[in-house]
């Protein structure tokens, strides 16, 4: 897919890019974008994460920051250490060395469900959804960090029970309207081709109304046209809701047409780290990309 | 023309039928959409205080009388509203097809010197935006959904919420006003301005007038006898003079609901929960169905394939008889009861179409086929036959004498004549005012006296009185050796087969007739599957030999069956091929009501059509092709033409080519 496909803020923001920052990836926060977006402080912040399997080094000492309201996207090549890195922001791996700092505290180990509470929301790169239940079901499950009545009250369904679930109802069913999957709202989702299983899943994350969204290869074996659809409610749900968004994506015409800052992983370290601009003339991204022998 | 909106008794205008409506029906729903997955609704007296509001706030932007207002976007009740309040503040709305690329909205835009646009959504703004340059009357668009435009400029965007709240608060300023120009309104105001798809040239603007739109839509609702209490489906694009006749004319003529789906993909789904009772639909769609039913039974257990088989055997037989009220037997009775509990009730309820009392299908032919299939299930389906001209009603099909290959007598009201070259002329109240801005087409279609010539040539049979239409009369023309060449009537024979999309046959002033075929690739890729073909694009299965020989028993089939008619037995089809793209009207290639434009694909496909006629074996092409979103590219492939038996009539010595 060649970049100029997408109608993005890429192109609407050139301007912002040329005239103001030039040369420098670090934009101070609390500024407004071209097209209006406003990006605020740094809500995450990894310092020196370093992830170890056993004698395998996935993550060297990497840091960097997520701002409020910005696309910010995590490239490299295979096995630079990509979604151990989301892993590791969305508390599956709690790592060897370094901090993740959220909200301007300190965060202590944490099992993903406790991450998932405070607001962090993601997609996986192999689909992990509910196979059997309707597309309806599997969203209705994104509520289920939000939800207050215990088991019991919920099988009576009975009063506050029920009216839970209709506010649930009625914030998945925005959902599935913003995502424009109304048609296969009752459709098992194991009947659903690839592109749309992939919204399905966007469309769960999104109803736990989340502050951060981290997306794993939220385009990664899709047709031209299915790209383009996702990349479009990429920078919706990011315009509507003001969300920040974390993805990790192969495709670099989406890469650099969707997020305002970009970090570059290669071999676990990073290697890169500015606007989609700095690093697209970065030499060791290139290097990178089209393969110097490390020796 | 000082008749108030309280005069009752005649109600000249929608927006009289509306304040009729509220005092008659007022708590009855007269819109219902489908929205975040519950059916919301309004009320005729909720429906009223909305376009008031809307009215008030279009006063508020200045809208003069005798503007145009373009409405665009698919069904939703807003539109209709915009539509409503656009004619009660005497301006004129033109609702244009949604799918119309920016260039072609331009045109229409421009021709008409819209002041105001009444939009979906994004999509439809940046198309506006896109050819704002060349809009220079255009001064405000209102749209309705906000998603994705906040950030745009608004000194002339405005979201239609605001505007009705802006009327709202603007109540006392403008009411006298909106009450002066509502009562103003007459029979020969204009009510709408429809452009139509322009098969030929450039779009006309039909300019219909309310006596055109109210006499059309209670004539045509007496002759059904259709009710308060309808409910139909508004799913058929809003520019299209069909929908503003059942969805606006008869609707506020009868006072019934009109249902608006969620979205485009949701229809089938929304058909089935709303139920209408009264149903409109081009052969395209019932073809739709009837190919979904069929794959679907082909998957079915063996049990339930033949029960579905024994007993759609018996409706064919008998159903039809039943539902226009002969004598059919006692025991044939009793079993098509059986079958309505087993399979066609059910069958039925998957359509949609269970309480369907009266169902319309016009704009194509409709195979004979599938026009039974679904009449032998005890639905009312018929057909009409009509034109943006003549506020769609020229003829239709009484209940009780209804076939597949005629369109039934004169609408109630208008007089139908065929002249000596065949072509069928008409003269209604219905009969459009003029094509707008240009007194030449209009004088050319419409003369004096007020008889329109349809362009299309038919004759009415002798012995029923009914009316058969041929075909478009200037694509009737004589082959090289005299005969009658008739090109859709041979194309819809081709077109009945559920694998052949569409069909185009060439053949004037030719020594024979040769054809291109679209196939269609839900039909034929479910075939695949089930025949274990495997296919990568719709390219590689339209040139798949097993499919080509498929296409050719199709064609061999429609040339015996041409082979019957004396009129038009030398249109058999001698050479085929099946063509690599699908024809598309991003291409230009139809129209956007999905008729064949046959010169601009003879023109764009000329070597093609060369290859058909100097006896090659196969051909290679490359065509341009536009993309959804507007790029363009190239596709090539290398057709296999080929020849396709023939029945020998005239010379029945000659040696066949069997």
């Amino acid at each position: 897919m060649s970049a100029e496909n997408l109608v993005t803020r890429a192109d609407l923001a050139e301007t912002v890019h040329e005239s103001t920052h030039e040369g420098g990836g670090d934009r101070g926060p609390g500024h407004v974008t071209e097209d209006g977006r406003k990006i605020g402080g740094v809500v995450m912040e990894m310092k020196n994460i370093t992830l170890r399997f056993g004698g395998v080094t996935a993550i060297k000492d990497i840091s960097f920051d997520i701002r409020e309201g910005e696309i910010r996207a995590i490239i490299g090549p295979n096995g630079a250490g990509k979604s151990s890195m989301l892993n590791v922001i969305s508390g599956f791996y709690v790592p060897q060395e370094g901090e993740v700092w959220f909200r301007g505290a300190k965060r202590p180990p944490m099992k993903p469900y406790q991450v998932a509470r405070q607001g962090i929301a993601r997609t996986f790169q192999n689909i992990a959804l509910f196979d059997g239940m309707s597309v309806l079901d599997n969203v209705m499950t994104g509520r289920l960090t939000q939800m207050q009545q215990g088991i019991l009250a919920q099988a009576l369904w009975k009063g506050p029970a029920e009216r839970e679930e209709v506010e649930n109802r009625e914030k998945a069913e925005k959902i599935i309207d913003f995502l424009e999957i109304q048609h296969i709202r009752k459709t098992p989702v194991s009947r659903l081709p690839y592109g749309l299983k992939k919204r399905v899943e966007l469309a769960r994350a999104l109803v736990s109304e989340p502050t951060i969204l981290l997306l794993d290869e939220p385009m990664a074996g899709m047709n031209v046209e299915e790209k383009e659809d996702m990349c479009r409610f990429v920078l919706d749900v990011n315009d509507e809701f003001g969300t920040t968004i974390a993805l990790i994506e192969h495709d670099m015409g989406v890469v650099m047409d969707l997020s305002d800052r970009v970090v570059v992983m290669d071999y676990g370290r990073k290697i890169g780290d500015g606007t989609p601009d700095d690093v697209r003339n970065n030499q060791e991204v290139i290097d990178a990309y089209l393969g110097v022998s490390h020796d | 023309m000082t008749k108030t909106v309280a005069d009752r008794a005649n109600p000249e205008s929608v927006p009289a039928l509306l304040a009729q409506n509220v005092a008659r029906v007022g708590d009855k729903p007269a819109y219902r959409e489908k929205e975040f997955g519950i059916w919301q609704s309004w009320t005729w007296a909720e429906t009223a205080r909305e376009i008031e509001a809307v009215a008030l706030g279009l006063l508020n932007l200045g809208v003069a009388e005798g503007d145009f207002v373009a409405v665009i976007g698919r069904n939703r009740p807003y539109l209709y509203w915009a539509m409503v309040a656009a004619q009660s503040v005497g301006a004129v709305p033109v609702p244009l097809y949604q799918d119309a690329s920016a260039e072609e909205m331009a045109y229409v835009m421009d021709h008409c010197g819209a002041r105001f646009a009444v939009v979906a959504d994004q999509e439809q703004v940046d198309k506006l935006i896109e050819v704002q340059e060349r809009l220079h009357q255009l001064e405000h668009i209102i749209y309705v959904d906000p998603r994705g435009l906040r950030k745009y400029d608004h000194a002339r965007l405005h979201q239609f919420s605001h505007v009705q709240n802006q009327g709202r608060a603007a109540d006392e300023e403008f009411r006298p006003e909106l009450e002066r120009r509502r009562a103003k309104l007459g029979y020969d105001d204009t009510c709408v301005m429809l452009y139509t798809s322009g098969t030929t040239g450039k779009p006309k603007g039909v300019v219909l007038s309310n006596r055109n739109i109210i006499e059309t839509a209670k004539a045509s609702a007496e002759f059904d006898g259709l009710r308060h209490d309808e409910e139909i489906l508004a799913y058929l694009p809003m520019a299209w003079v069909g929908d503003f006749i059942f969805s606006v004319g008869q609707a506020y003529w009868c006072g019934f609901c009109v249902n608006c789906p969620e979205s485009p993909d949701t229809m089938m789904t929304d058909l089935r929960e709303i139920g209408p009772t009264y149903y409109f639909a081009p052969p395209r769609i019932f073809e739709t169905q009837l190919t979904t039913v069929m794959i679907r039974m082909e998957d079915a257990g063996r049990i339930k394939k033949w029960l579905f088989d024994h007993f759609m055997a018996h409706a064919r037989r008998v159903g039809p008889a039943i539902l226009d009220g002969e004598t059919v037997g006692a025991w044939d009775r009793l079993k098509y009861a059986l079958g309505s509990a087993l399979v066609y009730g059910p069958l039925k309820n998957v359509l949609g179409m269970s309480r369907i009392r009266v169902g319309y299908t016009a704009g194509e032919a409709i195979g004979p086929e599938i026009f039974d299939f679904y009449r032998s299930l005890g639905i009312n389906l018929k057909q009409l036959y009509g034109q943006t001209e003549a506020s769609v009603f020229i003829t239709q099909q009484p209940d009780g004498e209804v076939r597949s290959d005629t369109v039934g007598v004169p609408s109630p009201g208008v007089e139908v004549e065929v002249r000596e070259n065949g072509e069928v002329y008409y003269r209604s109240p219905g009969v459009f005012v003029e094509y707008y801005k240009n007194p030449d087409s209009t004088a050319d279609t419409k003369d004096p006296d007020g008889w329109v010539a349809t362009g299309d040539a038919g004759f009415f049979e002798p012995d029923t009185g009914h009316l058969r239409i041929i075909d478009r009369a200037k694509d009737v023309a004589k082959m090289a050796d005299g005969s009658l060449f008739a090109p859709k009537y041979v194309e819809n024979k081709l077109k009945f087969f559920p694998n052949i999309l569409e069909a185009v046959v060439f053949g004037a002033g030719r020594d024979r007739c040769c054809a291109f075929v679209n196939i269609d690739l839900n039909a034929v890729g479910n075939w695949a599957e089930r025949n274990n073909i495997a296919y990568a694009s719709y390219q590689e299965l339209a040139g798949h030999p097993q499919v080509l020989e498929m296409i050719q028993e199709h064609v061999e089939e429609v040339n015996r069956s041409i082979a019957r008619d004396e009129m038009l037995s030398a249109c058999q089809i001698h050479r085929f091929l099946v063509l690599h793209k699908e024809l598309d009207a991003d291409d230009g290639e139809l129209t956007r009501t999905r008729k064949v434009r046959r010169k601009v694909i003879g023109e764009k496909f000329e070597d093609l059509v060369t290859a058909l006629y100097d006896g090659s074996q196969s051909v290679y092409t490359e065509t341009a092709v536009t993309y959804e979103d507007g790029r363009t590219g190239k596709i090539k492939a290398t057709l296999e033409i080929r020849d396709a038996a023939v029945v020998p009539v005239e010379a029945p010595a000659k040696a066949a080519a069997e």
